[in-house]
């Protein structure tokens, strides 16, 4: 079976439905067992965004990831941007949507625009 | 975010208090603010505001922009009644992210092997319902079918600021129902907090089918600002 790169990277920690009350309490537990850890947040939206200001992604260094920011467009994107938050511990905050140059790649198919804001947990 | 502060959110959660995550998004600083601080805190209005709606958000104050992260308690689901619906239910909660507690005084009704996922009580309504604390955030169900177990919790919730009241039964119970609520002092205001029949009309017939018109009918009580015909 053909496996593309991006189907091997992106490994999900727990293939069962998570809630928001798992994402920030498997932020924590990985972080306690030494992990790094970094946590997206969706923090702006414009026109129809996939998913409400406040969601989160929470991704370790292995990019196993827990959640989501969007319908599954840019969460590739986002967890390679966390995997160099978790490198240099500055956060970040990534926009993306239809004007953007990557529209193609990992653009909001919906038309909407959305602001991830991506931070490491110390 | 320090994970000191990250603990202390889901802390907040776990104890189902409210608070707010502020964020300076330039900077990186954080504060985490609980429910019983914003009055003292510099941006005590705003946070305030973002508590009542609920939601997160962008701010911009005195040329900063900060991020909340607003942080209600998790939604609870009182189900009155360890009964065949409430065994379909408990499971389909869970994956709505609301917290459900059974209770049910008949003690081979409520036991742990009919629900082994989340907490059965085998108590009375009114003896365990102050207990618990049925806030804003809490919606009850009463399943039993029996006014000797229902009517006790559908006091409480009516006396309470729960978000959704939902009640087993035929017209014809309510209206009995109605009838005994009556002697007990409640008025026209009380009864149109009872969803009853319970459920959205989607024709369930299994236990299964019934648990999902029940739990339809709580999410669109908890979003009903969102729906297009409300």
């Amino acid at each position: 079976m053909a496996v593309s790169i991006g189907e091997l990277l992106l490994v999900p920690e727990n293939v069962m439905l998570s809630t928001d009350t798992d994402i920030l309490k498997t932020a924590e537990a990985w972080r306690r067992q030494g992990r790094g850890v970094a946590i997206a947040t969706v923090v702006e939206t414009w026109g129809s965004a996939p998913r409400p200001v406040g969601s989160h992604l929470v991704i370790d260094e292995e990019t196993k990831f827990l959640g989501s920011v969007s319908g599954g467009c840019v969460e590739g994107a986002v967890i390679t941007e966390a995997l160099d938050v978790i490198a240099d511990g500055k956060p970040r905050m990534i926009e993306f949507g239809v004007a953007d140059e990557t529209a193609w790649q990992v653009g909001l198919s919906c038309g909407g625009r959305i602001r991830v804001y991506v931070e490491r947990v110390d | 975010m320090r994970l000191s502060l990250l603990s202390d959110l889901n802390a907040e959660r776990s104890a189902r208090r409210a608070a707010v995550l502020v964020t300076d998004v330039a900077s990186g600083e954080q504060r985490l603010v609980r429910e019983a601080e914003v009055e003292g805190d510099p941006l005590a209005q705003e946070l305030q505001g973002a508590l009542r709606r609920g939601k997160s958000g962008l701010i911009d104050q005195d040329g900063r922009q900060f991020f909340l992260t607003v942080q209600a308690p998790p939604v609870r689901v009182v189900v009155i009644g360890a009964v065949h619906i409430s065994q379909a239910l408990a499971p389909m909660a869970k994956g709505l992210d609301l917290d459900v507690t059974i209770i049910d005084p008949r003690t081979a009704f409520a036991t742990p092997e009919r629900f082994p996922d989340v907490p059965v009580l085998a108590e009375w309504p009114d003896a365990v319902l102050p207990e618990i604390g049925i806030d804003r955030y809490t919606a009850v169900v009463a399943l039993t079918h029996d006014p000797k177990i229902d009517d006790p919790a559908l006091i409480a919730a009516l006396r309470s600021e729960c978000f959704y009241i939902g009640a087993l039964g035929s017209r014809k119970t309510h209206e009995r129902r109605v009838q005994r609520l009556t002697e007990a002092g409640f008025g026209e205001a009380d009864f149109a907090r009872i969803h009853a029949p319970i459920g959205l009309d989607i024709g369930a017939v299994s236990p299964a089918e019934i648990a999902v018109s029940i739990l339809a009918e709580i999410v669109a009580s908890l979003r009903k600002e969102r729906r297009r015909t409300a």
